[in-house]
């Protein structure tokens, strides 16, 4: 085994571990908030419950990189890493989707929080409250382009 | 693809029909009733508040009998609560209920009654439980908790902090008494928080026995009821006991009323709809005899409706020309394939009169670009099949929900496609299945038909950028249609078609530079012309947007500078197109999930055992995939229609078309057609 590998692995883990805290995060603040609005109107469940949910894509969006990642180590599919440098280059490939995974999925969670406020007293805006987290959300599609772009083609 | 065009009517009728012209126009539900315009000083408006605040009750009332049906009788209904919408219900059975209402609402009121008194009952269960509570500690007390004694005895009963026994209690009660000592103590019971004693001692005793019983924190009890404990708590258990009785009584007496819940729902609804009725009564202006009316019909039902109330009431019914500061409702009308994406207009806002109804052209794009992004044949299959069980099995649900059903239906089919193009089946499920049971190892069975996204994404990238500046185009292309409509033929040449000229020429100029050609693996050669020819093209763009874009102002350095800001706007196009990577992206994402969930199915090997756990596995893991990337398609589609098409063309800013109509919150009154 190679450090290539250690560090293809290290990039692969970051992805899913630090994405996926960023939607634990977003999810969690947000459900908090759609918990309370429930609470005082449960007709308001299922528009809540998908406000909740978009910040949880990051931690997908982490899982994806990961197994391409893992798909062409030869791990789970693909040839073994043989040296350091091709290692690190997959290492920092994964990085945009764990960094910005991890911020954007907690900042969408706190505008999901505002967006479940807002549906709350006017659940008839529901759709201009769903675009919201949407926009933050656009940063972590960029950087998963990025990454599956750049781990392809390594 | 229209907003549809709608007449004014003002209508003037004799008092004597005023109750008849109303419940015609509520019942039709085709008028938004408006009023505000009429205003002449001989005119009186009557006050309705109290007659509606009565009928509000009312209907809340209903409402709270029902919640409590469902709670005491609950409804057997087949199949899912959401999607059954509201019960058809014959003209005859409401004119039935509406004569008969002085009994619902006795009955109504009923009910309201057995649950205040069951409210009560559980009341008094818990003053039992608590005074029993309170007991507990005191039963082995012989006499009641007041007793202070006989004509020569006084009897201390009350509470210690600290456990005692008999015998040290005795010997701190009778300290310091003269012989002989007539002192009985006793320790009733004994927890951790408090110890309860009895003392009796002689009546010349009592100051000094209490004072010796003090310094170790004697206390008589809080007030408790006046009686020997053991009966007080045995008066309480039996009370306790009626008190369930009747509230399973009142229980079943509300059941009893479990018949009558369809009449019930229909007078809540009658009650609410008569409610609405003297709401727009009080706004309605009237003289001695007559009423006036003005308000909004579609074009189409104009004459019909005047017909109707001439003929019927003999009311005077007139067209009138909309004024300036008024704005007509929005009504908009689409073929069967674009009505359900109305919804998604709705949402962002209705477009005004005299502008481009996008929905028909945006129902379109919205059906591709969901396809694109959940592009997998088994759950786009999965989505259309479900979509279409559930519309034909509840054909009366809710309008909205059905829309939505029909939304989804068609983008079903749009994701089978766009599966079948990207080889995309519960991911590669099939080839999965293949190798783990049936041994097979040869080249993958189902071959996309166009190509696999993950073996190239950056030619999809490409495609999908493309897909982005057709989107966009279109949006520029309504925008100048606009602006054509209104005879304003040099906006259109300064603000549109030199948009055209000089992204068109950028693009051409981008696509055979070998910047491009390294980017995307992608090479383009054109003739020499072409390449001339694109130069100009974006020269001229570009002089026009310099020139012509601050086309208000006289000042010329104002008017370039405002060109150059708008040439700027480039960027803006540039990061509108990239975001159209995000087709990709979620693409992507579903079909690599769904092979990580068979991967993860398929990791027991074959046998029965794996073939359980891969089918425990692949139908778990596949319903949450679909579920998440279903959302997140959803939210994305629509991002990009109302963030990058509608920012190229679109500004909301329609009226909604509220008829005046029946108020149905439960039942659907099924109505001989009139008009």
């Amino acid at each position: 085994m190679s450090m290539g590998m250690v560090w293809a692995i290290l990039g692969a883990a970051l992805s899913t571990a630090l994405a996926g805290i960023g939607s634990a995060w977003g999810v969690g603040i947000a459900g908090q908030a759609a918990a309370g609005v429930v609470s005082e109107d449960p007709d308001q469940f299922a528009k809540v419950l998908l406000l909740q949910l978009l910040p949880g894509t990051q931690g997908i969006y982490g899982l994806l990189v990961t197994f391409i990642t893992l798909s062409r180590i030869g791990i789970l599919g693909g040839t073994q890493i043989t040296d350091t440098h091709t290692g690190m280059m997959y290492f920092f490939a994964c990085l945009p989707i764990a960094i910005v995974g991890l911020i954007s999925a907690y900042h969408q969670g706190k505008t999901s929080v505002a967006s479940i406020g807002l549906v709350a007293k006017k659940p008839d805006q529901f759709g201009k409250a769903m675009l919201f987290p949407a926009m933050v959300e656009t940063y972590a599609i960029l950087s998963l382009l990025v990454s599956i772009l750049a781990v392809t083609n390594i | 693809m229209a907003i549809v065009e709608m007449q004014k009517l003002s209508i003037c009728a004799n008092k004597k029909h005023r109750k008849k012209v109303l419940e015609t126009l509520q019942n039709l539900g085709v008028m938004e009733v408006d009023t505000v315009h009429i205003d002449d000083p001989d005119l009186k408006k009557m006050d309705t508040a109290s007659m509606r605040n009565t009928f509000v009750k009312s209907a809340e009332s209903f409402d709270r009998a029902l919640k409590l049906l469902a709670v005491y009788a609950p409804e057997n209904r087949k199949g899912i609560a959401a999607l059954n919408g509201r019960d058809p219900v014959a003209r005859a059975k409401l004119s039935q209920v509406v004569d008969d209402r002085q009994k619902y609402l006795d009955d109504m009121t009923q009910v309201l009654h057995a649950d205040k008194e069951m409210t009560e009952c559980r009341g008094n269960i818990t003053k039992d439980e608590t005074m029993i509570a309170a007991l507990s500690p005191w039963l082995k007390l012989g006499v009641p908790l007041g007793f202070t004694g006989t004509k020569t005895t006084a009897a201390l009963i009350g509470t210690l902090p600290d456990p005692i026994t008999d015998d040290a209690l005795y010997a701190q009660a009778s300290a310091g008494l003269e012989e002989p000592v007539c002192v009985s103590a006793e320790v009733i019971s004994s927890s951790n928080e408090m110890t309860c004693i009895s003392v009796l001692c002689l009546k010349r005793d009592e100051a000094r026995v209490e004072e010796n019983l003090r310094t170790i924190g004697f206390a008589r009890p809080a007030q408790l009821a006046d009686g020997i404990p053991r009966e007080l708590t045995a008066t309480a258990e039996t009370d306790i006991e009626a008190q369930k009785k009747k509230i399973s009584e009142l229980e079943s007496e509300i059941a009893s009323f479990g018949k009558e819940r369809e009449e019930f729902r229909i007078a809540a609804d009658y009650y609410r709809t008569r409610a609405e009725k003297y709401k727009l009564l009080g706004t309605i202006p009237q003289s001695e005899k007559c009423f006036f009316l003005e308000g909004w019909v579609t074009k189409d039902k104009a004459d019909r409706v005047a017909k109707l109330l001439t003929e019927r009431y003999g009311a005077l019914v007139e067209t009138e020309k909309k004024a300036d500061d008024e704005m007509e409702p929005t009504v908009l009308h689409n073929n069967r394939f674009s009505e359900p994406a109305e919804a998604i207009l709705e949402s962002y806002g209705l477009p005004q009169h005299g502008r481009v109804d996008p929905t028909c052209i945006m129902s379109i794009f919205y059906v591709i670009f969901f396809g694109m992004m959940l592009s997998d044949a088994g759950y786009g299959i999965l989505m259309f099949i479900t979509c279409a069980i559930l519309l034909k099995k509840y054909t009366n649900m809710d309008s909205g929900l059905k829309r939505m059903l029909k939304l989804f239906f068609w983008c079903g089919l749009s994701t089978t496609f766009w599966g079948f193009m990207y080889g995309g089946f519960f991911g590669d499920a099939i080839d999965t299945v293949a190798k783990t049971f049936f041994g097979c190892t040869g080249d993958t069975i189902l071959k996309p038909l166009w190509f696999e996204p993950l073996s190239n994404p950056m030619r999809l990238l490409v495609w999908c950028m493309l897909f982005g500046v057709i989107h966009l185009y279109t949006g520029l292309g309504i925008k100048g249609y606009e602006m054509l409509k209104s005879h304003d033929v040099k906006g259109f040449i300064c603000d549109i078609v030199s948009w055209y000229m000089f992204l068109t020429g950028l693009i051409f100029l981008l696509l055979p530079s070998d910047l491009f050609a390294s980017i995307s693996g992608m090479s383009f050669h054109f003739p020499a012309f072409v390449g001339q020819l694109s130069k100009w093209v974006t020269i001229i763009g570009m002089v026009i947007i310099l020139l012509m874009s601050g086309r208000g102002r006289k000042n010329w350095a104002l008017r370039i500078a405002l060109g150059a800001y708008d040439l700027y706007g480039v960027t803006s196009w540039l990061s509108d197109v990239l975001s159209y990577s995000r087709l990709l992206a979620l693409g992507l994402a579903t079909g690599v999930i769904a092979n990580v969930i068979n991967l993860m199915a398929s990791m027991f090997g074959g046998g029965v055992v794996g073939a359980i756990l891969f089918v425990v596995i692949f139908i778990f893991g596949h319903l949450l995939n679909i579920g998440i990337n279903a959302l997140g398609a959803y939210v994305h589609t629509n991002r990009l229609q109302y963030v990058e098409f509608f920012g190229k063309f679109y500004d909301a800013g329609g009226r909604p078309f509220k008829p005046f109509h029946t108020e149905d919150k439960y039942i659907e009154i099924k109505e001989e057609q009139v008009l």
